[in-house]
């Protein structure tokens, strides 16, 4: 299975000390927000994405809420609220 | 309909120009500009860099101008959006609108920038005495643009 491209943003890109990662569809995760919960337990520094934390997400350069299905090979974002214009 | 994400300054008079060249058709242009402030949370900005997701800007940005020409009659519509750093007095943004008559382009006008407060993918980062701040969103720009949906 194609591996995911996940990318970090603004504040939550410098909480986490990077702007993004490729990685294998971990075993059990379906969703954006099953993702995000994945990610957001590796502890220290990653609960900048914990319940709780104000951040949106885009899949393949769309915003979608947490129920966003994921497959494998998708480009997935997460982020702050965005603050342009 | 043209979108632009950019470094670049851009010519406002030029582009307003633009929208009705060579369509008689057009009645009325209504545009926005906006501007880096000097000042935020009581707290002076010296300079403030855009951060921006490339790709998804400007599909997010040409969605919103679709949305825009389905809900009211344009003649033209242009959008430019600029990233990096940018100090107090330096436009940020342009959005113009070109229709048979005012109120189609005033309305289309303050719903693209709405939409794109909340919608696009910008964050911005002050530059303080104090240190650098990313900016905080709003719930003012979210009710600007919920307020689209009730009518």
């Amino acid at each position: 299975m194609s591996e995911l491209n996940i990318l970090y943003f603004a504040s939550l890109r410098e909480a986490l000390g990077c702007s993004g990662e490729r990685l294998a569809l971990p075993d059990g995760v379906r969703t954006v927000g099953a993702l995000r919960e994945h990610l957001a337990a590796r502890g220290e520094g990653w609960a900048a994405l914990g319940a709780g934390r104000n951040v949106r997400a885009a899949l393949d350069q769309r915003m979608v809420g947490p129920d966003a299905p994921l497959a494998g090979g998708e480009e997935v974002a997460f982020f702050p609220p965005v603050t342009g214009g | 309909m043209s979108v632009s994400v950019q470094r670049e300054d851009f010519d406002a008079g030029a582009e307003i120009a633009a929208l009705s060249a060579g369509n008689a058709g057009v009645g009325a242009v209504a545009s926005f500009v906006g501007l880096v402030r000097d000042a935020g949370h009581d707290q002076r900005v010296e300079a403030m860099t855009l951060e921006h997701y490339p790709g998804m800007t400007e599909r997010a940005l040409a969605e919103i101008v679709v949305e825009a020409e389905g809900r009211w009659r344009l003649l033209g519509t242009r959008v430019i959006h600029r990233h990096g750093r940018l100090l107090p007095g330096e436009r940020i943004v342009f959005v113009g609108v070109a229709s048979a008559h005012r109120g189609d382009a005033f309305a289309a006008c303050e719903f693209i920038m709405d939409y794109l407060k909340t919608r696009a993918p910008f964050w911005k980062r002050e530059e303080t005495p104090e240190g650098a701040r990313w900016v905080d969103a709003r719930e003012s720009d979210d009710e600007a643009a919920a307020r689209w949906n009730a009518n």
